[in-house]
């Protein structure tokens, strides 16, 4: 069993040995990438002489490999000018692991920014606007309301964290209580009187609150997701962490600043009808939906700004639709429109903001790197006025994904709130291979040691350890590569710090052995008190230092987070090599025959 | 049959008491002084670190980044001559929303003064708010950390020897920590954990050592407090060596082969791991005669006395 936990190891760090190739992946916003694509990036590489090899097409896309980074970061731009707009072009790496090793899903461990290159940002969203701008859409809400029913207020406010509402008599101010509690039910009442004045407090419920930074949280998520799509990159990592902040990682990006630019750009959204016929046309935009051609109308007839909240749902006939609310102004301002506009066609316009790479030549004729701004509109709906609609209304006759699509959409232009930068981290990619370089080299280092000393101090028992040894730490990188761990240059210390640690085990084992021979134990009767005894000194010993890595996960982020990773796994491993793998080469080497003296060497300070 | 070892251990003990009282004062004291030099997870700020193809203009890019209003910039050679960092703390009550440019800002300016080519090898900004947090999800962390050993030595042994066990790990901290503070080396992230790897190691060492009191409590019938301790350290003592003396290898090895980066780590660590040692030795035994531990606080109830046996394993 453990020969082939051992080979399982082996066969699942392996892949580590392939290293990846800096590549070149290509897609499109939205259209398949194609062979004439692929010959036209080829022979823009041909004439500046680029080597490049292992061009090929795939669905993801091109991919095209090289044989250095230098040559990636060139083909990067040669490539960019060749394609034109609409391409998107990421750096990559690609994996060299074989065929029969991938087929098992054996593959590598990631390898973390700071030894990949890349950049790492943290935004955390402003969830005070958020809420404040929902107080202020309620609050105009409720002063419609009131106006409405004719109820008489002194005034109403923003406090602190929710509404005041002042009346000057208490009948009033008991009317405008009902009215608020059948109209607005969601929100905590409380009543007050001071110095003849009446007042209602109104806040949100924590419930409520706390769902709305959940929704606002994940809008900005899609934000992300969508704006990180065209940044470029090939593997990113978008995660939420905690309540409010959203963690980016982007490997290979080095632009920090083009980033940073692309993940802060707004978006919003914009409600048009759609243009009659024969209108003149400069009065209306076309724009693709669903393969049709539609022509929206340049009014915008609802800013983006008056929803207050949009959901998808299932009506009563268990089909979906979308649920979208609107503040009261925007409320009266649509009834308007939409009642003068029975069975014409509503649009929905998602605009955002984009930069994009253009080049543009200088003085010389050399062509150099610019960003450009420009905006992207996009149709996200396209549908019939069926009735006057007001502050609620629904949108119809779409699928489960297309109403769950539109929905995140909506939210995402609408709802997103502003998000600001607090944490970035780059790493440059020579930076990267130097990290990787060092670490590999203070393994080698210490491991060489490590075991020089064990063959010279525990003769053959040092062979046994050292055997365990090397079996750790490939064990070590199997289960991270099974995991897909992260590694992390001081992920690679730790694995330094095990093997350093991981021989403790076996020194307490063999210490033991010896003192049991001292004491006069057969060699074999030696061999087996010594590994009983010690097990529950290494369990104790290595579980406490497991407890503290688990705290230090819990603290760390980033590489530091690495370290504790390998830490942890490298103390299961190293406890599963040092007793059980030890013993059963102990075993193979004096198992079963009748020994009369062990080559443990000598306890130098006891002689 | 070899000569058993027979050191007294024990009976430098005042003497290394009062040694390990002075270092863990001097600690303070320079904690209290000097405080630590954090590194930027902590405090929050700009770092970069830039690369140039020949040997950097130091003084030259001072001049540059305090003309444009960087006067707080710490600029220094990193390694070798060609690789310099910056470092530009947050200027209080800045906004967190500018401070994130200041890289970009600082980068355009190195470049425009340099004449070759400026590479960003790294970069990196943290903002005041996590910084803040992060100081303070550390030092609960290692609290926390503490916290743990105590409650699971006390279950596991005893609790005099989780008293010893606790008050061993946190000389080991305050000294190393000490350390950082007199010597002024930068205290970053890296170098905490590098703190709770040391607890973990050292926690270690203490263990394999309070357990072997602990069997011979139980065995051995005759011996003071004070011999027995002795006899058991006596024991377990080439372990302690070894395992201490492998792992400086590796530590070393680190040391020489691991560049800039690990350099606070791999000190952190290897201070931890001498003091570790130490401590191990002197400070968890001392407490526990300070205590006046004896045979009865190690029995097992007598109504379990046989499975008792049983499981008093090492």
């Amino acid at each position: 069993m453990i020969v082939g936990i051992i080979l399982l190891g082996m066969l699942y760090s392996a892949p580590n040995l392939f290293p990846d190739d800096p590549a070149i992946q290509v897609s499109h916003e939205t259209e398949v990438v194609t062979e004439t694509d692929l010959e036209r990036m080829t022979n823009a590489l041909d004439s500046v002489s680029i080597p490049y090899f292992g061009e090929v097409i795939s669905d993801q896309g091109a991919l095209v490999r090289f044989g250095s980074l230098d040559d990636q970061l060139r083909g990067k731009s040669i490539i960019e000018q060749s394609l034109g707009e609409g391409y998107i072009v990421a750096l990559n790496l690609a994996p060299t692991t074989p065929a029969w090793l991938q087929s098992v899903t054996a593959g590598k461990m990631n390898l973390g920014l700071d030894l990949q290159g890349g950049v790492r940002f943290v935004m955390e969203v402003d969830m005070e606007a958020a809420l404040q701008r929902r107080m202020e859409n309620t609050l105009s809400n409720i002063r419609q309301q009131l106006r409405s029913e004719r109820v008489r207020s002194r005034s109403l406010t923003l406090a602190d964290d929710g509404i005041e509402l002042r009346f000057d008599d208490e009948a009033s101010r008991n009317d405008a209580r009902a009215s608020i509690r059948e109209n607005f039910a969601d929100m905590q009442l409380t009543t007050r009187e001071r110095g003849g004045v009446f007042f209602i407090e109104l806040s949100m419920t924590a419930e409520d609150i706390l769902q709305m930074q959940r929704d606002t949280i994940t809008a900005n998520r899609t934000t992300i997701l969508n704006r990180v799509d065209s940044i470029g990159v090939s593997e990113p990592v978008v995660q939420q962490q905690g309540l409010d902040r959203i963690v980016i990682e982007l490997p290979g990006v080095q632009d920090t600043a083009q980033a940073k630019r692309i993940l802060q750009r707004i978006a919003t959204l914009q409600f048009h009808l759609e243009s009659r016929p024969g209108a003149p046309s400069t009065s209306y935009e076309t724009f693709e939906y669903s393969g049709q051609t539609v022509r929206v109308d340049n009014d915008v007839i609802l800013q983006g700004d008056r929803v207050s909240n949009v959901r998808s749902a299932f009506d009563q006939q268990g089909m979906p639709q979308v649920v979208i609310n609107l503040d009261a102004q925007g409320g009266q301002q649509f009834s308007r429109v939409t009642r003068e506009n029975i069975g014409n066609l509503m649009d929905i316009l998602l605009i955002e903001t984009k930069t994009r790479t253009v080049f543009v030549p200088d003085e010389q004729g050399n062509l150099l790197e610019q960003q450009e701004s420009f905006e992207e509109k996009r149709l996200i709906s396209h549908a019939v006025i069926r009735a006057a609609l007001g502050r609620e209304f629904v949108i119809t006759g779409l699928s489960v994904n297309e109403a769950n699509e539109l929905s995140l959409l909506i939210r995402s232009g609408a709802l997103a709130a502003p998000m600001y930068f607090v944490n970035e981290s780059t790493v440059g990619p020579s930076l990267g291979a130097e990290n990787i370089e060092q670490g590999a080299r203070a393994v080698y280092l210490g491991f060489g040691m490590v075991m020089l000393f064990m063959m010279a101090y525990y003769r053959v028992f040092g062979i046994a350890a050292n055997i365990a040894l090397t079996v750790n730490v490939v064990l070590l990188i199997s289960v991270m590569s099974i995991m897909g761990a992260t590694l992390t240059l001081p992920g690679i210390f730790g694995i330094v710090l095990t093997v350093g640690m991981a021989v403790d085990a076996n020194v307490l084992i063999f210490t033991r052995i010896r003192e049991e021979l001292d004491a006069g134990l057969s060699p074999q009767g030696a061999i087996a008190a010594g590994f009983d005894r010690a097990f529950s000194t290494i369990m104790d010993a290595n579980l406490t230092t497991f407890l503290v890595a688990v705290v230090l996960f819990t603290i760390g982020t980033g590489p530091v987070k690495g370290f504790s990773v390998t830490l942890m796994i490298g103390i299961i491993t190293s406890m599963f090599t040092a007793i059980i793998v030890t013993r059963a080469i102990v075993n193979l080497i004096y198992g079963g025959r009748r020994v009369d003296k062990l080559s443990i060497g000598k306890n130098i300070l006891l002689s | 049959m070899a000569i058993k070892m027979n050191i007294d251990f024990m009976r430098l003990r005042r003497v290394t008491a009062i040694g390990s009282i002075i270092l863990v004062l001097i600690s303070l004291g320079s904690l209290a002084i000097n405080s630590l030099q954090f590194g930027l997870d902590f405090t929050s700020g700009t770092l970069v670190e830039v690369g140039y193809e020949t040997s950097a203009d130091v003084p030259g890019m001072r001049t540059t980044l305090a003309d444009a209003g960087y006067d707080q910039a710490v600029v220094v050679p990193f390694g070798s001559d060609r690789v310099v960092l910056v470092r530009v703390p947050t200027a209080p009550g800045a906004e967190d929303r500018d401070a994130a440019s200041i890289g970009d800002e600082i980068l355009a300016l190195l470049q425009a003064q340099s004449s070759t080519p400026v590479e960003v090898r790294s970069s990196e900004f943290v903002s005041p708010k996590v910084g803040e947090e992060l100081a303070e999800k550390g030092g609960m962390g290692l609290l926390v950390a503490l916290g743990i050993v105590m409650v699971y030595v006390a279950v596991r042994f005893q609790l005099k020897f989780s008293i010893g066990a606790v008050v061993a790990l946190a000389h080991d901290v305050i000294i190393t920590l000490g350390f950082f503070s007199l010597f002024k080396v930068t205290f970053d992230l890296t170098v905490l954990a590098a703190l709770l790897a040391v607890i973990g190691y050292s926690l270690n060492d203490t263990i394999v050592v309070s357990d072997r009191i602990r069997e011979n409590f139980r065995m051995l019938r005759v011996e003071t407090p004070i011999e027995m301790i002795n006899i058991s350290l006596n024991q377990v003592f080439s372990r302690t060596l070894i395992t201490s003396f492998t792992t400086m290898l590796v530590l070393f090895a680190m040391l020489i082969a691991g560049g800039e980066a690990i350099q606070g780590f791999a000190i952190a660590l290897i201070i931890g791991v001498v003091v570790g040692t130490y401590s191990s030795i002197y400070i968890a035994a001392n407490v526990l005669l300070w205590l006046k531990v004896t045979r009865e606080d190690l029995m097992i109830p007598v109504k379990d006395k046989d499975t008792g046996e049983a499981d008093s394993v090492p």
